[in-house]
């Protein structure tokens, strides 16, 4: 063994042990998400139906629940929550079983969020996308110009300073900040990042605040700011019912689209089950428990979901094919180019 | 008993001690120093996760950041608990000192997650302090405490002044009452008791404190990532930052040992300065 996978190789067996005392049963359904998924309303119908247990672990970023599967052991796992986009690091590290396409509704799918770049590989898919959203200016239209709303110029205009907040997720805010000086997010250079980190800049010193996901809901609610880059329905529409006024827009630059997809493990000890969870959740019931989600809202990968009347307003469901092709994807940069991106982040957080 | 029988049994005693910390200090350390040395991405062994460190200052703020909220910190919270450990030892009546004692350490009652978010809430815009200085008149305008390093401070004061006040008052209450009958019946005043008698002698309950308070809050995620906005980044921020995404584990702990090392100077100096004052 070299000193290299030592560390690697002593935090599995460390994981492994605690695992031992974990009450885990290999009959239940073990899910690796993100928050919507942990809400009883979504999963208590499968499991009732299906007489099982989903246990599910939270986890914040890929590279976060990346490392939670090296730690674990092969069949812990039975299906993932990831980004569109990273679905393909998943089959990389030789993660994810294909799925079956012709037992999942592939085609109730908005066309524009099937990402088959990032979700299929060789020719399978590994990847469905099951919600999705925008990356783009939320705000309190009681408390805003809503025609400002509509460029992402005014993000960095002194009218909005210290009434603006910054989604803390470098990937989509730098592709809007790209987007503001006309670059494609899908084709950004490391040439391209001394322009965006200007733009950054120019936010950050605009900005109250760089903030979570739970941050930016309480910053927009309590009225602690006005404005949020990089926020869209996930950040407004959950909340939309207590004040009516929070809103987002897709602004003439355009809006960065987030997708998240759902993945089966190769080694999962319950394909079967995972196959069922994954076919429930693009269901049309499962995709509307899902769309409106205690832990946030998002729009339903499928066209058919079943969402009412005021839910598909909130989401603004029959705007979706102008927001979707006004829409670029998120920047998905290679290792070395995500790192710089990350510190251009970095210093534009630790910028006074 | 023969000394080879206390041989064994000393050492009966410490293995237990010695093998937790070997497994769950030593051997985790050592991984963490090899993952540093291999950075992502494969290349093999280099120490560029700790170049980048020292030479790029967005990263090498964050320790200054660290340090200066910490010390920060630790200077106003034994400011606050000297006196509030002194009344509770010397003042509060020995019946009610139990009871006061209890309500100083609420504050650890409570979710360390729920209290952080309750002082955002507190310090609002539309916060109690800016409604209260806004509806009495003495602000016009709200004043922006939130998100603000001035805020991660009161969060840290908050939790750290009762830590203190407890290793404090542990120390007041060891003093034996015939120090200051002796200095008063020599001459002093009560305040060059307090300077030359009393200070010094309680010296050991505030460093224990102060060491405590700088070593928790200078690996302390949750109270800066919550109150200060993110305005700026803080060093555990600075290693979450290194996982979320990209799942950088190299530079994540090539970060943590850079912290550790911190606190190792830090208890050094402190653990030096303790045995010069009790020598």
């Amino acid at each position: 063994m070299t000193l290299k996978t030592f560390g690697k190789r002593f935090a599995g067996v460390s994981i492994a042990a605690i695992a031992m005392i974990s009450t885990v049963s290999a009959a239940d359904l073990n899910a690796l998400v993100w928050c919507d998924h942990s809400d009883p309303a979504l999963l208590q119908p499968f499991e009732e139906a299906n007489g099982i247990k989903v246990n599910v672990k939270e986890f914040e970023g890929t590279g976060a629940g990346l490392a939670i599967i090296d730690q674990s052991q092969p069949g812990d796992w039975d299906v993932m929550v990831i980004d569109s986009i990273d679905v393909r690091r998943g089959v990389e590290r030789g993660l994810f079983e294909p799925l079956p396409e012709d037992q999942l509704p592939i085609g109730d799918l908005f066309p524009a969020v099937k990402m088959d770049d990032y979700t299929m590989a060789d020719g399978k898919r590994y990847g469905i996308t099951e919600k999705f959203g925008y990356n783009t200016i939320g705000f309190n239209k009681s408390k805003v110009d809503v025609g400002d709303m509509q460029s992402l110029a005014s993000m960095t205009d002194e009218k909005y300073k210290g009434r603006i907040a910054i989604y803390d997720y470098y990937l989509p805010v730098i592709g809007l900040a790209a987007m503001s000086i006309g670059k494609k997010t899908a084709e950004l250079t490391e040439a391209d990042l001394p322009a965006i980190k200007e733009v950054l800049l120019k936010m950050k010193a605009n900005a109250k605040a760089v903030t979570d996901v739970v941050a930016s809901q309480t910053a927009l609610a309590t009225g602690e700011v006005d404005i949020l880059v990089g926020g869209g329905e996930w950040v407004t529409a959950g909340i939309a019912k207590e004040n009516p006024d929070l809103d987002f827009s897709i602004p003439k630059e355009g809006a960065v689209l987030w997708s998240q997809s759902l993945a089966m493990f190769k080694d999962s000890q319950n394909k079967d089950m995972a196959l069922k969870f994954i076919q429930y959740i693009m269901s049309p019931e499962g995709q509307a428990r899902l769309a409106t989600s205690s832990c946030y809202w998002g729009m339903p990968a499928s066209t058919k979901a079943a969402l009412d009347d005021e839910q598909k307003k909130i989401l603004r469901f029959d705007e979706q094919p102008d927001f979707l092709k006004r829409a670029q994807g998120y920047p998905a940069p290679s290792e070395d180019l995500d790192k710089k991106m990350q510190d251009v982040w970095t210093e534009m957080i630790q910028a006074q | 008993m023969s000394a080879a029988s206390h041989t064994r049994t000393g050492w009966a005693s410490v293995t237990p001690a010695l093998l937790w910390t070997l497994v769950f200090f030593a051997v985790p350390f050592l991984a963490m120093a090899i993952a540093s040395v291999y950075p992502k991405g494969g290349g093999g062994f280099s120490l560029s996760n700790y170049i980048q460190f020292f030479t790029n200052p967005a990263y090498w703020r964050a320790l200054t950041n660290s340090l200066e909220v910490t010390l920060l910190v630790t200077v106003i919270s034994i400011l606050l608990a000297y006196p509030f450990a002194w009344i509770l030892a010397f003042i509060v009546p020995e019946r009610w000192q139990r009871l006061a004692l209890m309500l100083a350490v609420l504050p650890f009652w409570t979710s360390y997650v729920v209290r952080s978010y309750s002082w955002l809430l507190v310090l609002a815009e539309k916060g109690v302090i800016n409604g209260a200085l806004t509806g009495s008149g003495l602000l016009s305008d709200p004043v922006q405490l939130a998100n603000t390093r001035t805020a991660t401070v009161i969060g840290f004061v908050h939790f750290f002044v009762m830590l203190l006040t407890l290793t404090i008052y542990a120390n007041l209450k060891q003093l034996s009452p015939n120090y200051r009958k002796a200095a008063a019946d020599l001459g002093a005043s009560p305040l060059q008791t307090f300077i030359h008698v009393i200070l010094p002698l309680t010296l050991p309950g505030i460093m224990v404190g102060a060491f405590l308070t700088f070593v928790l809050a200078i690996g302390d995620y949750i109270t800066p990532q919550i109150l200060d906005g993110n305005n700026e980044l803080l060093m555990p921020q600075l290693i979450m930052m290194q996982i979320g995404r990209r799942g950088d584990f190299a530079s994540a702990s090539a970060l943590s040992i850079i912290l550790m090392a911190v606190v190792t100077i830090a208890y050094l100096a402190s653990a030096r300065w303790l045995k010069i004052e009790r020598a």
